[in-house]
């Protein structure tokens, strides 16, 4: 133990400490020390030190959590989290993160372990990189490095949702500080760390699908006339399209309005949504126009294997599928050959679907 | 503890949008003037809405990387942010002369010092001249040159084209260039006519935007007669009706508009030390006296 740790200790318990199992209170002279249930009256600040050397882990752990972390509510609450301060004793805490304790956050992997004196020292990589021989990995320590990584994915397309379960692979942050740790998470993810923890204290600002329609304003005022009171089938579509756990890591908690829930699932992200975003409200402009026209009835002659083909060709676009389809597997609906041969065969010159023109 | 957070515009489609904002914070960064240095964004994250409360300091500085007064920062920034005291008489701007407003965030309690866009602050002229510097390559250019400022026009916002204006006047105001031009993509005087308005053999080209995109990059450069086709790209400089033309893609993306942030920040009381001088000496000599 550190004398620093110490010297901080006498000097804070002139004002009384009860944390994490270590209890001091001024009594008198001295003082009433209190570790592991055993109390002790002890003689001036000597005797309090003499104490509290003998229970290094209490003292380094309460140095740790009151002199180096960063006191801003929401980021010591998810360091805490982390090594699950608030149910684990000291010792208990101390031995497990002598190995190290790994907590998954969207898509990143984060392993805290005690760095020599008591302190804390974490490691941050993407949960598929956790079994990658760390020498393949490319290192980082500045935490800014992060807003780079997050930019685009393993394919080098550009990410425009940071939640997106897209994050790249082949980087690892190692030997971060808890203040580090916290802001090069809060680059990969932005303020799911402020968002959890106002949720944790019953204090999440939600704003529902309607009060977040009714605020935009300029070329996005349009979609305040996409809600006509027909029900809310049309946002469940959106949450559907938009806010599931394969497209985005947010818990979606946002819902129709205040007394409307949607009828779709809001995923099971650790970190709430807690209003549509601006890639959703964007979308939502598009489909206000879309969705302003009318259903036409059309006649077009498909196989039943061609109708098959055209719902496994959508579908393979929602599912961000197509990449993963082989060349050559011709037996998969959505092979580009096949594909080819449906539009070569079905479609006109203007590329209408077997010659029907479009109706506006 | 004092803040700063940027305001930015940021792209859905773009990576590159938010290269310039990213660069600028971390100038800022590097001379330590801030607890915490915050960039947010309106179409990316973190967006807006939710940048306060990931800083931790009770004071912040939150000035737009916008380019002109307008529909962004009088309504889009003030509402996002949740200030919610806020009116735009509060800055008793004539269109270029926003300054600073205090209010309180709604949402996280801070108080927050909502200061003009950095479009429109006096150092951004210096900006440009430095930006004409940098495309020629030449830390004394004026002499024998024209320069011609080019902004988006009044399509959406007639503040567009007087920040344009303000600065093309403050510069030619230092007597520096031979000649001063504002010139405008969606009205008279055209961009597209720029020879027209010069005598000058060279003439340096400098939009007033934020960041290089669609405007700047293709835009521009094919109303200019740079070339027919952006993708197959033009030299710098390029020979148009017989005049040298420097274009220099946006000014957003010169490294000294990380001086222009910080002294709307410091125009609104933030103590920042010697972090102007010192970014101004990392960024570029302030060769252009705009005072």
């Amino acid at each position: 133990m550190q004398g620093d740790h110490l010297d901080a200790l006498v000097t804070a318990a002139a004002d009384g400490i009860a944390f994490d199992g270590l209890v001091v209170e001024p009594d008198g002279d001295g003082y009433v020390v209190e570790v592991e249930g055993d109390r002790h009256a002890v003689d001036g600040d000597d005797g309090l030190r003499t104490v509290a050397s003998d229970h290094p882990a209490y003292v380094s752990n309460w140095y740790f959590w009151h002199a180096v972390t960063p006191q801003k509510a929401d980021r010591w609450a998810f360091l805490r989290w982390l090594e699950g301060a608030e149910e684990t004793a000291v010792p208990d805490r101390y031995d497990a993160l002598k190995d190290g304790l790994t907590t998954e956050w969207g898509q990143l992997s984060i392993t805290v372990t005690q760095d020599g004196d008591g302190g804390r020292q974490y490691r941050l990589t993407h949960v598929d990189d956790g079994d990658t021989d760390p020498a393949d990995l490319a290192t980082y320590e500045d935490p800014l490095e992060a807003r780079t990584i997050a930019k685009h994915d393993d394919s080098g397309k550009y990410r425009p949702l940071k939640t997106a379960p897209t994050l790249q692979t082949g980087w690892v942050f190692e030997g971060l500080a808890a203040a580090d740790l916290v802001e090069t998470v809060d680059y990969f993810y932005p303020a799911t760390i402020a968002n959890w923890h106002r949720e944790r204290e019953g204090e999440l600002d939600v704003d529902h699908w309607r009060e977040t329609m009714e605020r935009q304003s300029g070329i996005y005022g349009v979609v305040q006339t996409w809600d006509r009171g027909k029900g809310h089938e049309h946002v469940d579509w959106v949450a559907e399209a938009c806010c599931d756990d394969s497209q985005c890591l947010k818990r979606r908690e946002w819902q129709y309005d205040d007394d409307t829930e949607l009828a779709v699932d809001g995923g099971d992200g650790e970190f709430p949504c807690r209003e549509p975003c601006s890639l959703v409200i964007s979308a939502a402009r598009r489909w206000t126009k879309l969705e302003g026209e009318e259903s036409q009835t059309y006649e077009f002659e498909l196989t039943p294997s061609e109708k098959e083909q055209v719902e496994a060709i959508v579908d393979a676009v929602a599912e961000g599928r197509t990449d993963e389809i082989r060349e050559a597997d011709v037996y998969d609906d959505a092979n580009r050959y096949r594909t080819r041969f449906l539009r070569a065969k079905r479609f006109d010159d203007d590329g209408n679907l077997c010659g029907v023109e479009t109706e506006e | 503890m004092q803040a700063l957070v940027i305001a930015a515009h940021g792209s859905h489609l773009s990576a590159g949008s938010s290269t310039p904002t990213f660069d600028h914070a971390d100038t800022i960064r590097a001379v330590g003037a801030f607890d915490e240095v915050r960039e947010s964004f309106w179409k990316e994250e973190p967006h807006f809405r939710e940048a306060l409360r990931t800083v931790d300091a009770d004071e912040v500085y939150l000035v737009p990387l916008f380019i002109s007064e307008g529909y962004f920062t009088e309504q889009v920034i003030p509402r996002e942010f949740r200030l919610d005291e806020w009116e735009p008489e509060l800055w008793d701007s004539d269109g270029t002369s926003a300054d600073t407003a205090t209010l309180t965030a709604d949402d996280t309690g801070q108080t927050v010092h909502y200061c003009g866009p950095a479009g429109t602050h006096d150092a951004m002229s210096d900006v440009i001249v430095q930006r004409a510097e940098s495309v020629t390559d030449d830390p004394d250019v004026g002499e024998g040159f024209g320069l011609a400022v080019v902004g988006h026009g009044t399509e959406r916002n007639e503040n567009s084209a007087k920040a344009v204006e303000y600065h093309a006047d403050r510069i030619d105001a230092m007597d520096r260039f031979d000649e001063v031009q504002a010139l405008f993509m969606d009205e008279d005087p055209e961009i597209d006519d720029v020879t027209d308005y010069f005598e000058s053999d060279d003439i340096v080209v400098v939009p007033l935007f934020v960041a290089d995109g669609y405007h700047t990059e293709e835009d521009i450069p094919e109303d200019m007669g740079l070339t027919d086709d952006y993708r197959t790209g033009f030299d710098v400089p390029s020979v148009v009706d017989g005049h040298r033309i420097w274009y220099s893609g946006a000014v957003g993306t010169e490294p000294l508009m990380a001086d222009v942030l910080l002294e709307r920040a410091a125009d609104a009381g933030a103590d920042v030390g010697d972090a102007i001088e010192r970014v101004k000496a990392e960024t570029g000599d302030a060769h252009a006296s705009g005072d």
